[in-house]
């Protein structure tokens, strides 16, 4: 494959790998080759003849989309003929397209519209009536305009090979063939709209965005992903202060163009009517409507008076609020009383992993490992990009994959060996694979939570024996889940899973059955949603979006900001810290860190300079690992963390770790107010038989 | 589902005719032999089908809907396909077409009262060398003329 193939394209001398498609060869050399039908990453289909072009010698014009190079080809991409062609091309694409441009969703990022005016032909010699065909609505999220479709297959390949689904088909033939969904009339599937974003023209429309603008009057902002632990980057189309999509079109960040239902559409929670936008207090007994100076001072006087304290943190809190919260509770509360929920047992995997190098695996390994090993985690529902990933490198790379898990799973599919685990044991199914195992040039391990404590050992010590080299990635549940651990939300471990001094502190489960507990703060949590509190005189602080079974219970309750409304860092599950970035506005609301800094200024006390970058330029000088190139992230990149490598001094119970098993349409108390998701629940299943 | 032991003895030596995890190759002709059985490509051969080569339903679907030998419905006691695709057109397939419609009292994918005949408007059958093409169920006619095809018609009322 390495050798190279000399080719003339144009006029100019090109150079290109054995194999290259010619397409791909133009565009090395800054030569466009029009196309629809094909695209990167997906199989050949070469149904759109957009791309043809005159190779010499040929009897005709070739498809340059499916033609390898070869040793002095000689190729014109814009000689009469093909201009004449492509011009004809687009006459009949034309058709039967409706040109209802100026109400059409895609105007203005149709590529269809572009081809037209750069290579078309500005008349038709059609004179016919043109045939219609109704719109058909296949899902919540999911429209479909057949007279708009110009039959390119990108949807049906991106579902197929993409997503793993193949709920899309073309149905009939010629001037009669139209995309169909799974269910005769409807879809059950992952609702991801992947369909609709890779959709060239305006044929596939989102439930969520159809008729709320046009494209150019929205402002693109690049943030991250707020479910779950995958971090995807997910470019937010904004319009008068509200979120009217989000996609990412421009490949930037971890995951190229995915994402998932929750990262696509599930940004609605953000605009939903019982967001808190004024702060409450409760007098008489009753939750009442106060200012924020009321609120404020209600809470520095009860955090003066001291006592007994308690601090829950967030899973999607930024990485300084997280931060600022844990040094606010050690050095102003004076406690190591700090926790929040454990997903996955990072702080085992870190320790097991000590004094090894190269053994924590990342997004990108999901995509390149040779071999992959998934133990008790359904990844299409719990981890959507990293199960894409894997897809997809099954599908480009032929990798190994193998499944371990309770039940089945989208993987199996495609896994070279499946076993199934009973009762959370699931050593007895990865031993059984074993031997294939060694048979592979290196692996990467993906392990969900019934794998902690001594488990998580079991499982180095069993990639060990392979005798090849490991990855591990430990999964973990929402969007700072990994960051809450890093930065030390911990009762045990400060940032950078360094031992506390003094005491270790309470755990979540304890300071909930503690009776005689003065004080609980909850930033960004609802522990009252799994517990009960035992302390009834306790005055508790809630800084929270909605009106959570926390909250209600609140002495006070702050309304917060999403992670849509501020900017921040936030570590996925892999380590790695991206930037976000603000969207919108809710009036009301305010950051978590800028809640933070306004109590401790009530306080009188002085926690540094309270803003986003400079807590995170602390967090770079003192967590290990953090200190990261910053053009990285503020360039929408990500970087990659490595928080501790030596042995962490955890005294923690591996039995507090529980993932909430949230599926491919939920991510905890949040996406209760995604009216979206609560719309397309029906298909929870994910196998789609 | 059901089928004749006939037709089950078809199918299993079919699937002997593709290589091994490639037996979804054999979705046409079992299609086509269990129309003949059935009469027509119903939900429920679909469904049957897909089960046994292990494909979506809608897979099925789109193999159904992709040939005009394929039927969802019971057509008449002749199928009359004519095509108008490009090389018939030039030779004459839409006036044929027109022609059969008058002839017959019935239009696109309709059938007479009578259960007799029935019409399809088709696209290319690959008999383009012969334009225009015709099929009366399963055979083929080459360079049919308006007079040829009323021949052919009235020997099968
Ligand atoms: S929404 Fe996603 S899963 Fe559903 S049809 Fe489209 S690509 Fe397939
Ligand atoms: S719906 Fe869009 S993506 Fe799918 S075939 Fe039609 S034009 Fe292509
Ligand atoms: S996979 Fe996770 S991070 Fe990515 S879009 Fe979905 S919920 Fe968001
Ligand atoms: S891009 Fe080559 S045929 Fe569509
Ligand atoms: S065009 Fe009629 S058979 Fe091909």
């Amino acid at each position: 494959m390495s050798n190279m193939v000399k080719l003339t394209i144009n006029e100019t001398a090109v150079e290109a790998p054995a194999g290259t498609l010619l397409i791909d060869a133009a565009k090395l050399a800054g030569i466009e080759i029009p196309a629809f039908c094909y695209y990167e990453g997906m199989s050949l289909q070469a149904a759109c003849r957009m791309c043809l072009v005159e190779i010499e010698k040929a009897p005709k014009l070739m498809a340059a989309c499916v033609v390898p190079v070869a040793e002095g080809m000689i190729v014109r991409t814009e000689s009469p003929a093909v201009v004449k062609a492509r011009k004809t091309t687009l006459e009949f694409l034309l058709t039967n397209h409706p040109l209802d441009c100026p109400v059409c969703d895609k105007g203005g990022e149709c590529e269809l519209q572009d081809m037209v005016f750069k290579y078309g032909a500005g008349e038709s010699r059609f004179t016919e009536v043109k045939q219609h065909v109704p719109e058909k609505q296949w899902s919540p999220v999911v429209f479909y305009d057949g007279p708009r479709c110009i039959l390119c297959y990108r949807c049906v390949r991106v579902c197929n090979e993409g997503m793993g689904v193949g709920a899309l088909g073309i149905v009939n033939r010629g001037v009669a063939a139209e995309i169909a969904p799974s269910h005769g009339d409807h879809l059950e599937c992952d609702e991801c709209g992947s369909c609709i974003d890779i959709c060239p023209v305006g044929a596939l429309t989102s439930g969520a965005y159809r008729y709320k603008t046009r494209p150019w009057e929205m402002e693109h902002v690049g943030t991250i992903c707020t479910h779950c632990s995958n971090g995807c980057k997910t470019t937010l189309g904004v319009r008068n202060n509200e979120i009217v999509r989000g996609n990412n079109r421009d490949r930037s960040g971890v995951n190229g163009e995915f994402l998932c239902v929750k990262g696509r559409y599930a940004f609605d929670f953000n605009h939903h009517p019982e967001r808190l936008q004024t702060p409450l207090l409760r007098v008489n007994g009753k939750l009442e409507e106060v200012s924020w100076s009321r609120a404020l001072q209600a809470v520095v006087e009860k955090f003066k008076a001291g006592g007994k304290a308690g601090v829950v943190g967030s899973t999607r809190i930024a990485n300084e609020e997280a931060y600022l919260l844990q040094k606010f509770a050690r050095t102003v509360l004076k406690t190591n009383n700090i926790d929040h929920h454990r997903s996955g047992d990072v702080v085992t995997l870190l320790d097991s992993l000590s004094g090894k190098t190269a053994t924590l695996g990342t997004a990108d390994d999901c995509y390149n490992a040779k071999a992959v090993l998934i133990v008790g985690a359904d990844l299409s529902q719990q981890q959507p990009f990293l199960a894409n990933q894997i897809r997809a490198n099954h599908r480009h790379h032929k990798a190994g994959i193998y499944v371990a898990t309770p039940g089945a799973v989208r993987e199996d599919k495609i896994a070279k060996a499946s076993a199934r685990t009973a009762d959370g044991n699931w050593l007895p199914a990865v031993e059984s694979m074993a031997e294939k195992l060694k048979g592979e040039k290196e692996l990467l391990v993906l392990f969900g939570d019934s794998v902690k404590g001594e488990g998580v050992r079991k499982l180095v010590a069993f990639g060990e024996s392979l005798g090849i080299p490991v990855k591990y990635i430990c999964l973990v549940d929402y969007a700072n889940s990994r960051g809450a651990m890093d930065m030390g939300l911990l009762p045990d471990l400060g940032p950078g899973y360094h031992a506390v001094e003094g005491a270790p502190g309470l755990t979540l489960p304890q300071m909930m059955a503690a009776t005689d507990l003065d004080l609980l703060w909850v930033v960004g949590a609802n522990p009252l949603a799994r517990h009960t509190l035992a302390s009834s005189k306790a005055f508790v602080v809630v800084q929270d979006l909605f009106l959570t079974e926390t909250a209600q219970r609140a002495d006070v309750v702050l309304p917060a900001a999403s992670a849509y409304e501020k900017n921040g860092t936030v570590t996925n599950v892999c380590g790695q810290v991206q930037r976000l970035k603000r969207g919108v506005e809710t009036v009301g609301a305010k950051t978590d860190l800028n809640i933070i800094g306004l109590i401790a200024r009530g306080m009188g006390v002085n926690l540094g300079k309270v803003d986003a970058d400079a807590v995170f330029a602390e967090i770079q000088k003192t967590v290990r690992g953090y200190n990261v190139p910053l053009p990285v992230i503020v360039t929408g990149g990500a970087a990659q963390t490595m928080p501790v490598n030596g042995r962490v001094p955890s005294t923690v119970l591996p039995e507090l770790i529980q993932s909430s098993r949230d599926t491919l349409f939920t991510t905890g108390t949040l996406t209760r107010y995604s009216k979206i998701l609560n719309e397309v629940m029906e298909a929870p299943g994910g196998l789609y038989r | 589902m059901t089928f004749s032991p006939e037709l089950e003895a078809r199918f299993a030596d079919l699937l002997t005719h593709y290589p091994p995890g490639r037996q979804r190759g054999a979705l046409v002709p079992m299609l086509m032999y269990a129309q003949d059985e059935v009469g027509a490509v119903t939900p429920e051969l679909m469904a049957e089908l897909a089960k046994r080569l292990d494909v979506s339903v809608l897979q099925v679907d789109e193999v159904v809907g992709y040939y005009s030998m394929l039927h969802k419905k019971p057509q008449g006691k002749t199928h009359v396909q004519i095509c108008t695709n490009v090389a018939c057109m030039l030779r004459g397939g839409a006036e044929l077409y027109d022609h059969a419609c008058k002839k017959l009292g019935i239009g696109h994918k309709q059938t007479q009262a009578s259960g007799v005949f029935s019409l399809e408007e088709v696209e290319c059958i690959g008999a383009c060398s012969w334009a225009p093409a015709i099929q009366l169920n399963y055979t083929f006619h080459h360079e049919v003329t308006t007079d040829k095809l009323d021949q052919l018609l009235e020997g099968l009322q």
